[in-house]
């Protein structure tokens, strides 16, 4: 920024990038958690800037914006002190970078001419865009896959932070699972999210390195019911029963990590996230009829209703029949998958990707599935169980995993992300 | 603080030096330098077994070593200060032969090194300085940069025309293996000094242009063409020419860089631009893609780099001690990083390495660049 308070978009005037429209802070306990479904809180605009501070992380229920970067990292040091001094940096780029600030304090531009700028220069110009900025700590961190402590770490891991299982069908590439450390950068213009992460990489030159990392170009899941549901790959409406922010309870019952939960010490407020690239085989699905298209998800394509019901949030009715044949096929994907069946809800914040082609002609495209829970094991673990005979298996398979325990929010100028743990 | 994240190490043992480096000379210019005359002419007895020195307790100021090697491998002599810091260092001396080294040292306590075969920790004893020499102020010592590392640049590109001129004749002689041995240790000297060696732009490309980078009309020459002979078809025969014009080209660039005195910032960007040709040239296996040699080519390049810091490292000291400490951490880190593929005399070849331990390599130079990029800033100002 310079030292003067004003955002990057100075150059452009001060439109919308004001304060007053950045959320209430804890999206979840604030104001939009206490409005009701009937009535969302109305959507902020696409250049607002997402509040830091809070009592969860941000990115989490903040309404899924439509752009991701997430990145993986390995801590390549074995000094607990720089690696807390990295995080302390990174809370401070990332406060000022989620305010639609520069990542140093000198800025891209303002610096000597010999210098070099504390901060890439690619989102000059831009908005805030609804930056948020998620920090996780991997299974890893505590101790490394051959039983090394490195960082004093090992008597902090909470339970439920274990690799995944390996489930029928996995193609996983550990080249691009697990991980260190995660930040999810969500944002409305990409650029921005590719700016903050690629300049919390710089940050992290000698502590860590980049082990794996996903673009993410439109947002499959509604956290809001501010939010139209949004189609993936597939051409389906996807995250219609998704969690939202506007069920406060229910997120307490899913999602959030409480005190009292196992080994929540640190992590109460925080909560689990799970990654899965899913690649689709999006050739075998666009050839196959509309009537095995939607027999295999659930719902219909136009209106994303329930099979047998007419409009998107019509109930899902798993008695209902038609011809004699229950509506929604039991190996259907939301048969399969929701809470009524699975017994359990995640939140659900994944991303449509592209990553070039295959080399035999195909696009290499899917879903970058992401969700959040109170613990894996009934979280993710239990719905993917549950999915041993998904009609959908057919059109898509998983190639990464991950798990990270992302820390509460950052509260304070004197906060910094991990310090819970790390003291 | 723009990288708050960087652990700066307090240098109180070294703080104040005034570590005038690498004053490494061919061995019969050793008293044409900038550092003053020596007072005095250390023995030092170097065989494959034994780094005998005549005197180890001295006054600080400037001295000179006169390094004889009896033994049977090719040797070095360096000076080290606490933490290997190169005082000064004198390479490639065959055996047979002597060579003189003059540096100046500061008191402190140091050890006097001979390497025999050229690898490993080396053989050594102990120095020890005592009393006062003049200290420069901050101007003197920044202006003192040029003149040190213009000493090192001619170090090297005296044992640069050495050994390409060995290399030559070997290609010449159609001794395709002798030849092979001998391409990646010719290179050494000119990887180290490339900074130099690119300023001249019309010949750096005939001597190490790579297939490909030629325009239309302009023929593939210099190092890579034979390196390509050697290794890709095993036929020198028709390389003679080729041989005979690299060899020109390297005593032109010799001749020429006796002339060059680099600026504090250009020492600055040098030793960045060595690493940058790490990470985008060997780290990526694309500078000797027939020989697979790119790791002696990223030892030398990593060398250079150090050397170009080392020239700045008196004013450093006074301006950025932290900056330093930092610096020196990571190169011990990224040396010891390539430490782990020497193989014999060499290193292993770029082929062998697993994707993993290119990525060992590579986080190390990552690291070490974010902090010696922050170098020309601190110089900037004078």
């Amino acid at each position: 920024m310079s030292t003067d308070g004003l955002s990057r978009r100075r150059f452009f005037g001060l439109a919308g990038a004001g304060t007053a429209g950045v959320l209430a802070a804890g999206a979840a306990g604030g104001v939009i958690g206490r409005a009701t479904a009937e009535e969302p809180a109305a959507a902020p605009a696409a250049t607002d800037a997402v509040a830091f501070e809070g009592a969860h992380q941000a990115g989490i229920v903040t309404p899924a914006q439509d752009r991701l970067h997430f990145v993986a990292f390995d801590v390549i040091t074995d000094d607990r002190a720089e690696l807390v001094a990295m995080l302390q940096a990174w809370t401070a780029a990332a406060r000022r970078m989620t305010a639609g600030k520069d990542a140093g304090e000198v800025g891209a531009v303002d610096g000597g001419q010999y210098d070099v700028p504390d901060d890439t220069g690619e989102a000059l110009g831009l908005p805030a865009s609804g930056l948020t900025l998620t920090v996780g700590f991997g299974p890893s961190l505590f101790s490394t896959a051959d039983g090394v402590d490195r960082f004093g770490l090992a008597s902090r891991r909470p339970e439920p932070l274990t690799d995944l299982p390996g489930f029928p069908g996995d193609a996983i590439d550990p080249a691009i699972s697990g991980g260190d450390l995660c930040v999810q950068a969500c944002a409305n213009d990409p650029q921005v999210a590719v700016h903050a992460v690629r300049n919390l990489v710089r940050l992290g030159a000698g502590v860590v390195s980049v082990r794996w990392s996903q673009l993410g170009f439109g947002r499959t899941s509604s956290t809001s019911s501010a939010q139209a549901t949004p189609r993936n790959l597939f051409g389906f409406k996807d995250g219609t029963d998704n969690l939202k922010a506007e069920a406060p309870t229910t997120l307490d019952q899913f999602v959030w990590v409480a005190d009292g939960d196992p080994a929540a010490d640190w992590l109460a407020g925080g909560s689990y996230v799970v990654t899965r690239r899913i690649r689709m085989r999006i050739e075998q699905w666009d050839t196959s009829t509309m009537a095995e298209q939607e027999a295999t998800i659930g719902r219909t394509k136009k209106a994303g209703a329930p099979l047998g019901q007419s409009k998107e949030f019509d109930p899902v009715d798993f008695t209902e029949q038609v011809d004699g044949d229950v509506a929604i096929p039991p190996t259907s994907h939301v048969f399969l998958a929701h809470p009524t069946n699975s017994g359990t809800a995640i939140l659900r914040r994944g991303y449509s990707f592209v990553d070039g082609s295959d080399g035999l002609g195909r696009l290499d495209a899917g879903l970058f599935f992401i969700a959040y829970q109170r613990d894996p094991e009934t979280g993710f673990v239990q719905v993917q169980k549950n999915l041993r005979n998904d009609a959908m298996n057919e059109y898509i398979q998983h190639t990464s995993s991950a798990v990270f325990a992302c820390p509460p929010g950052v509260r304070g100028d004197d906060d910094w992300w991990g310090r819970a743990l790390f003291s | 603080m723009s990288k708050p994240a960087r652990k700066r190490l307090s240098l109180v043992a070294l703080t104040g030096l005034t570590a005038l480096t690498v004053a490494a000379c061919g061995s019969d210019d050793a008293g044409s330098g900038g550092s003053g005359d020596a007072s005095d002419d250390i023995a030092v007895a170097a065989t494959d077994e034994a780094c005998d020195v005549a005197t180890v307790e001295l006054p600080a100021g400037v001295h000179q070593f006169t390094v004889t090697n009896t033994g049977s491998k090719v040797t070095e002599f360096y000076v080290y200060a606490d933490g290997d810091r190169v005082m000064g260092e004198v390479e490639n001396i065959a055996p047979g032969v002597a060579r003189e080294l003059r540096v100046e040292l500061p008191a402190g306590d140091y050890e006097a090194t001979c390497k025999p075969g050229m690898v490993g920790d080396g053989i050594r004893s102990a120095l020890t300085v005592t009393g006062e020499s003049a200290t420069l102020d901050e101007d003197a010592t920044l202006a003192q940069a040029g003149t040190d590392y213009q000493r090192y640049v001619q170090s090297q590109t005296g044992a640069l025309v050495e050994q390409t001129t060995a290399f030559v004749n070997a290609v010449k002689a159609g001794d395709v293996e002798g030849a092979k041995a001998l391409f990646p240790v010719a290179r050494t000297y000119w990887e180290r000094i490339e900074p130099v060696a690119e300023s001249f732009g019309d010949l750096d490309p005939i001597i190490d242009g790579r297939e490909g980078d030629q325009a239309e009309g302009e023929d593939f020459t210099g190092f890579h063409r034979l390196e390509q002979a050697l290794w890709a078809t095993g036929d020198v025969s028709g390389m003679g020419g080729y041989a005979d014009q690299l060899l020109t080209n390297v005593q032109e660039i010799a001749t020429r860089a006796d002339d060059v005195q680099l600026s504090p910032l250009q020492l600055a960007n040098g030793a960045k631009g060595l690493l940058d040709e790490i990470a985008t040239g060997k780290i990526t296996g694309e500078e000797d893609r027939y020989s697979h040699t790119d790791l002696w080519d990223f030892r030398a390049n990593l060398e250079g780099s150090e050397a170009a810091v080392q020239a700045l490292r008196p004013y450093l000291e006074k301006t950025d001690p932290d900056l330093v400490g930092e610096i020196d951490e990571r190169f011990t880190a990224a040396e010891a990083e390539l430490e782990q593929h020497r193989a014999g005399d060499g290193w292993e070849s770029y082929d062998q390495l697993t994707d993993e331990q290119l990525r060992g390599l590579s986080d190390s130079i990552t690291a070490l660049t974010e902090s010696v990029s922050q170098v020309a800033s601190v110089v900037a100002g004078k």
